[in-house]
């Protein structure tokens, strides 16, 4: 028969285990929490934006088991096992590549839509197929920035896939 | 949202028993459409059957041509070497829609079955025919920019959203789906429907049913091929209008066509008089024209998609002239070739 | 004081960088407190009519859900409509939330629904049944036109029309080319990419904390104290960062009023966020009906100039911006008459949005330049040279600077306007037609009252600080930039501090004033810090600037330098021993000239070309390039700066092609009410965007030479696209956005 997944307490909750920035955790959640307000609400990590909760803008990317994805669409309890990288795991002590071209680069102004924008263009890189601004710009476009800084932010996301890409030659 | 029960299906007859013994139960998988539906009251499931965990996440050769799984994300498939190879069309399509992240979240089953756009839709503040069957169809006098020019009742003027799906009709794809009483392969053209008197059902799909996978024939339109695309901004905007375009010609005769249009009505739409109209015809702006008409004859605007019809009968001019040159639509170049 | 340039008008990037793109920046929503509930906005089905019913017992019955507020039960505040009315408000009676059964607007909140998590209170707000007298709603502003009236009561800040010259009309008729046309600008929403949002922490015995989504923590904190009786040391506004707000945060808005509401009723700390869609239930760009005529001569000069505007605005408060007063002052003209009226319609409210009045009122005049350009035979950038305006004529005042001639020159020289072909549709490249088109843009250059704190440290660290916003503007940046310069700190050790009423208080973030009024009033903080200092450094046994004053001494690297000879000099730090302090400390209020504001018009201004490629077949519009040069004075920081008017012209895309909240009339909704249909530029729409800042001299607006930024780069954009459009298709479009239905009609 069916499993009714994880044991449920008296608030309808099913036992999780997620692994949040490296970090294993064991976790209670409701069935209709997002993994958004998961992040956001529940552990305190609100670095991850909610700009639309609706999978329109793209302010709460993050990264999970590799992919980025809207965190706002997907419900915690279905990621049940799965990795999970935020805007606060992506950098310990020194500034990722993307974020000190980000600041380099003036790639924002606010700074809601900044996490979200930094995730997606570091799935971009690892993704491997953006190489012109015109892909990249295409690439970009589920991260609305309603500041303007877009030149900014393909003007940071091609200077690190340059370095990038200049590494790898020097390293071949 | 809703509160509801959560199960995780075991099996693919664990999910099609758990559906069909709850009429208000619901399968999630990307959850990409679901979700933003629950968030506006619009499904309120009393129970989530989360398929994810089935073995529907594969790409198959199958009978000369492919099997793609229900869950198979639509970025997987749009990167996957068969697919590019094989049937460009499809993975162009995907490309055109959505966002990255939406992509690399929804499933191939989820897209089939993804609901309108239709703002009256999406807000409990209004009425709406397809959401609360009976209460009426305020954007057939309201704001209709998006709405649907070809199949419209008087119940409904919603469009299918999907790009995908507008590919997929074009290929001439088969939906196999699972239910209670047991398998059954749908052909694409017969998956969606026409909003009618029942606006409330998108699809033929009888409840309890599952999407197993959408089969691809052996027949690939890999050379001569376009997924044109027109909307409000340059990209992560639904259709106005969209054309995906096949062919396979002799020279510079067209001997086998296929055209589906989204954007324009309650599903894909297919006109297979028109694509009789361009077989055996010289590819050329007059041969294409005669086939918009015949495909557009029969549209019917309401006060602000007029321009819909206009715009569809150049689309699909520059979408067959775009194939039939074999120069297919970048979905990253915004020129339009 | 001789200050060094270090750091102002270089390229600096932003001091709140890091917080930002790691994460860690903690906007209106993202404040924690112990006791904390969550509350949910039910929104009104209908736009006009009363609520006869409220049902909300299937949502109190869920465990968790604490309390529901409606106008049945909503806490006492304060009775007159003066108590609700707060910096910005215009004329009329502000909404209140929960205030009566009436409805007025789609999407009046109708309920708070407060309970222990966000999960739980959206789950009670879907459970709330309310049943409704529904009356038609009145919300077509085509249909509404005749009955359009001039405002009675002028908005505070917001100059009328100003009073005819000579005689338009007779000019009109007599002169030998005229036009007479009508544009129109569509709604537009701000919508921020931070959603409006408050957390009230509930500090005990009736103190609050406050953390909102404003664009100036003194407005809240005035509005707070006086809807709810409180006293402003009871009430501190805490609001570091602002998820841009674009003037949609210069009011307090609903989300304020019912999370101070519930936290007071409950005791207890409440957070309200709004949805994406309840983003389209507060103000936006007022849809506007123009109707410009020009007559000129042969040679294209200006005879008569007409400019009629009429707005919507809601039926409870005259909102009011500047749309037709442009015309009266950027070109040369002696006969001009101007109008603007409102009218009444069951929408909330209009708020200032990004230049509000300016976006609307340049698109019409300079698509009408245009229009005359082609009439005349004249290059369009000739033609504006041939009326360029030495002073401003509609106040008959001089100007306190304008480089407009250099922004043209230059604009004109990168952009390479030279090799454009007069003739529209004569540019072309395989299927798309070019377009090549120009606009003026102007914009107020305002100074406001502010106070500020510099306290320099010992160990040489500078901290400024004052109470406004950064919204995204770079004002952290720029202002440590000015501190960092006045008193010789690297700007490496330099803290700016925002946001906060705790601090001095500073205007609210808006009319492009802030880099001029708080920046100099940091200066004046920090002069006054460095005359501490040097009065220290004096007492010093035999110091070496015994004999200097201040006009004689600069501050560089930690020392009072004399600046004829550098030699001569004092450490600070030594002088704070001298003076037995461990830091300096200065606060100081900057006010505006009252004497030049009445002698001077005091603008920046913009000249704004744009390339667009169009499939004319398809309707499909490509902005690929867009070349703005600025007249703003003085800039401070190159790379904010630029970024100030990327953001400006990016939001003029989405007005020129894109943005729209359509309005059903028979329902009275915005009915695309989110980011997927109300499309707002994404990454692809954006190409090639070139900012110049022209040297332009101005001693007359701030203290520190400063005009403001954040508005100018989105006026006259809008127009350039317009008439881009028209140089590539022939086809004149005078409604915006010029989305692609209207291309291939």
């Amino acid at each position: 028969m069916l499993s009714e997944s994880g044991t449920r307490d008296a608030g309808d909750r099913i036992a999780i285990t997620l692994t949040i920035n490296g970090q294993r955790r064991q976790l209670q959640v409701a069935p209709w929490t997002s993994l958004l307000d998961l992040l956001r609400e529940d552990l305190d990590l609100t670095g991850t934006k909610k700009g639309c909760d609706h999978g329109q803008c793209g302010a709460c990317t993050v990264i999970v088991d590799g992919r980025r994805v809207n965190a706002c669409l997907a419900l915690a309890v279905m990621k049940d096992g799965a990795s999970v990288t935020t805007i606060e795991g992506l950098s310990t002590g020194a500034l990722h590549p993307v974020q000190a071209a980000f600041v380099e680069h003036d790639a924002f102004q606010c700074g809601y839509c900044t996490p979200g924008q930094i995730m997606s263009a570091v799935a971009l890189i690892e993704e491997g197929r953006a190489r012109t601004r015109e892909e990249i710009r295409e690439y970009m476009s589920g991260n609305l920035c309603r500041c303007g800084a877009y030149t900014n932010i393909v003007d940071a996301v091609e200077s690190v896939l340059n370095g990038s890409s200049a590494r790898r030659e020097a390293a071949e | 949202m809703n509160r509801f029960a959560y199960t995780r299906a075991g099996s693919v007859a664990e999910a099609v028993q758990a559906l069909a013994g709850d009429p208000a139960a619901r399968i999630i998988a990307g959850g990409t459409n679901l979700v933003d539906l629950m968030k506006y009251n619009v499904e309120r499931p009393d129970r989530l059957i989360d398929i994810t965990r089935l073995p529907l996440a594969a790409i198959e050769e199958h009978e000369g041509g492919l099997r793609i799984g229900a869950l198979v994300p639509n970025s997987t498939v749009a990167y996957d070497a068969r697919v590019t190879a094989r049937y460009p069309l499809l993975a162009s399509a995907i490309l055109a829609g959505a966002s990255p992240q939406l992509r690399n979240a929804a499933s191939t089953g989820g897209n089939l079955l993804q609901r309108t756009r239709c703002y009256y839709f999406y807000d409990e503040g209004t009425p709406c025919n397809k959401r609360v069957p009976g209460s009426g169809c305020p954007a057939i006098a309201g704001v209709n920019r998006i709405h649907a020019i070809l199949g419209t009742s008087d119940h409904c003027i919603a469009t299918h959203p999907s790009d995908m799906c507008v590919a997929l009709a074009a290929l001439d794809a088969t939906v196999r789906v699972e239910g209670p009483n047991g398998p059954r392969a749908i052909p694409f053209a017969e998956f969606h429907r026409l909003p009618g008197d029942e606006p409330q059902r998108d699809t033929t799909l009888a409840h309890g049913e599952i999407v197993l996978s959408v089969d691809l024939p052996d027949r690939d339109f890999s050379r001569h091929y376009t997924y044109l695309k027109l909307r409000d901004r340059l990209s992560y905007a639904f259709a106005l209008v969209s054309v995906a375009a096949a062919l396979e010609m002799d020279g510079e005769t067209i001997r086998t066509a296929r055209l589906a249009l989204g954007g324009v009505a309650h599903k894909p739409w297919r006109n297979a008089q028109a694509e009789r109209s361009l077989e055996g015809r010289t590819a050329g702006p007059e041969t294409f024209r005669a086939a918009a008409d015949l495909i557009l004859a029969e549209a019917k605007p309401y006060a602000h998609n007029g321009f819909k019809i206009e715009l569809a009968r150049r689309a699909i001019v520059r979408g067959l002239a775009q194939a039939a040159a074999g120069t297919p639509q970048s979905q990253t170049d915004k020129r339009i070739r | 004081m001789a200050t060094t340039n270090l750091h102002v008008g270089t390229a600096q990037s932003r001091l709140d960088g890091p917080a930002k793109v790691t994460g860690t920046a903690k906007y209106a929503a993202e404040f924690k407190a112990a006791d904390l509930a969550y509350g949910v906005v039910v929104s009104s089905a209908i736009t006009r009519g009363r609520i006869s019913a409220i049902d909300a017992a299937a949502a109190l019955a869920v465990p968790g859900v604490i309390q529901v507020f409606t106008h049945e039960n909503r806490p006492r505040t304060a009775w007159l409509d003066y108590n609700y009315r707060d910096q910005v408000a215009p004329p009329g009676s502000p909404f209140r939330a929960l205030h009566g059964p009436e409805i007025s607007f789609g999407g009046q909140p109708v309920a708070l629904v407060v309970a222990e998590s966000f999960d739980l209170a959206r789950h009670g707000a879907s459970l709330i049944r309310v049943t409704y007298e529904e009356e038609v709603p009145n919300t077509d502003l085509a249909k509404n036109r005749e009955a359009a009236y001039v405002p009675p009561k002028k908005r505070s800040g917001i100059k009328p029309p100003p009073d005819p010259r000579g005689d338009a009309e007779g000019a009109l008729a007599a002169a030998p080319i005229t036009l007479r046309h009508e544009y129109k600008q569509a709604v537009e929403h701000h919508n921020p990419m931070e959603p409006h949002a408050t957390t009230v922490v509930w500090e005990g015995e009736g103190k609050l904390t406050i953390h909102d989504k404003i664009q100036g923590v003194n407005n809240t904190q005035g509005y707070v104290c006086s809807v709810f009786n409180l006293k402003p040391d009871d009430v501190r506004v805490i609001s570091p960062y602002v998820g841009g707000a674009f003037g949609s945060g210069l009011r307090p808005q609903y989300q304020l009023f019912l999370a101070v509401s519930a936290a007071l009723d409950l005791k207890r700390s409440v957070r309200v966020v709004l949805s994406r869609d309840q983003m389209f239930t507060l103000g936006y760009r007022p849809e506007t009906i123009q109707t410009v005529a020009l007559g000129a001569d042969e040679d294209g000069r200006l005879q008569a100039l007409l400019h009629e505007a009429v707005a919507g605005t809601s039926t409870f408060e005259d909102y009011q911006e500047s749309v037709v007063n442009w015309s009266g002052l950027l070109y040369h003209c002696p006969n001009v008459t101007l109008g603007y009226k409102l009218a009444k319609l069951d929408t909330y409210t209009p708020a200032d949005m990004r230049a509000p009045g300016a976006v609307t009122g340049v698109f019409a005049l300079e698509v009408a330049m245009d229009e005359l350009a082609c009439a005349t035979g004249i290059d369009p950038l000739e033609l504006r040279l041939r009326n360029y305006a030495e002073r401003d004529e509609g106040e008959n005042k001089d100007f306190t600077s304008k480089a407009l001639r250099a922004c043209y020159a230059e604009g004109a020289a990168r952009f390479g306007w030279a090799r454009r072909t007069a003739e529209p549709r004569s540019m072309r490249e395989g299927r798309e037609l070019i377009g090549w088109g120009m606009a003026t843009g102007v914009w107020e250059a305002f100074m406001m009252k502010s106070s500020a704190r510099a306290r320099l440290s010992i160990d040489g660290s500078l901290e400024v600080a004052c109470s406004t916003a950064d919204l995204g503007t770079g004002t952290y940046t720029i202002l440590a930039q000015i501190g960092a310069d006045a008193l010789g700190v690297p700007i490496g050790r330099v803290r700016t501090q925002l946001g906060d009423t705790a601090l001095p208080e500073a205007p609210l973030a808006g009319g492009s004033w802030t880099a001029a009024s708080s920046g100099a009033a940091v200066e004046l903080a920090c002069r006054a810090v460095s005359e501490q200092l040097l009065a220290f450094a004096r007492r010093i046994d035999e110091s070496p600037l015994a004999n200097a004053d201040l006009a004689h001494v600069t501050f560089v690297d930690g020392e009072i330098r004399l600046a004829s000879d550098p030699s001569v000099r004092v450490a600070v730090a030594d002088a704070m021993h001298a003076g037995g302090v461990e830091t300096v400390e200065a606060t100081e209020t900057a006010k505006p000239s009252l004497l030049t504001s009445l002698r001077y018009a005091a603008y920046t201004h913009s000249a704004v070309f744009a390339e667009v490629r169009i499939d004319e077949e398809l309707g499909v519009v490509r902005v690929t390039r867009v070349v703005s040069a600025v007249a703003a004075g003085k800039i401070l920081n190159l790379k904010t700066a630029r970024s100030q008017i990327l953001g400006g012209v990016v939001m003029g895309i989405g007005a020129a092609l894109e943005e729209e909240s359509m309005l059903d009339h028979n329902v009275g909704r915005f009915m695309n009410h989110n980011f997927g249909e109300y499309h707002v530029p994404v990454n692809a729409d954006i190409h090639d965007i070139e900012v110049i800042f022209v040297d332009e001299h101005d001693d007359k607006v701030s203290p520190i030479g400063v005009k403001g930024l954040g508005e100018i780069g989105i006026v006259g954009t809008a127009a350039a696209i317009a008439n881009a459009v028209h140089h590539a298709t022939g086809k004149r479009i005078r409604e915006i956005p010029i989305t692609l239905d209207k291309i291939i009609a």
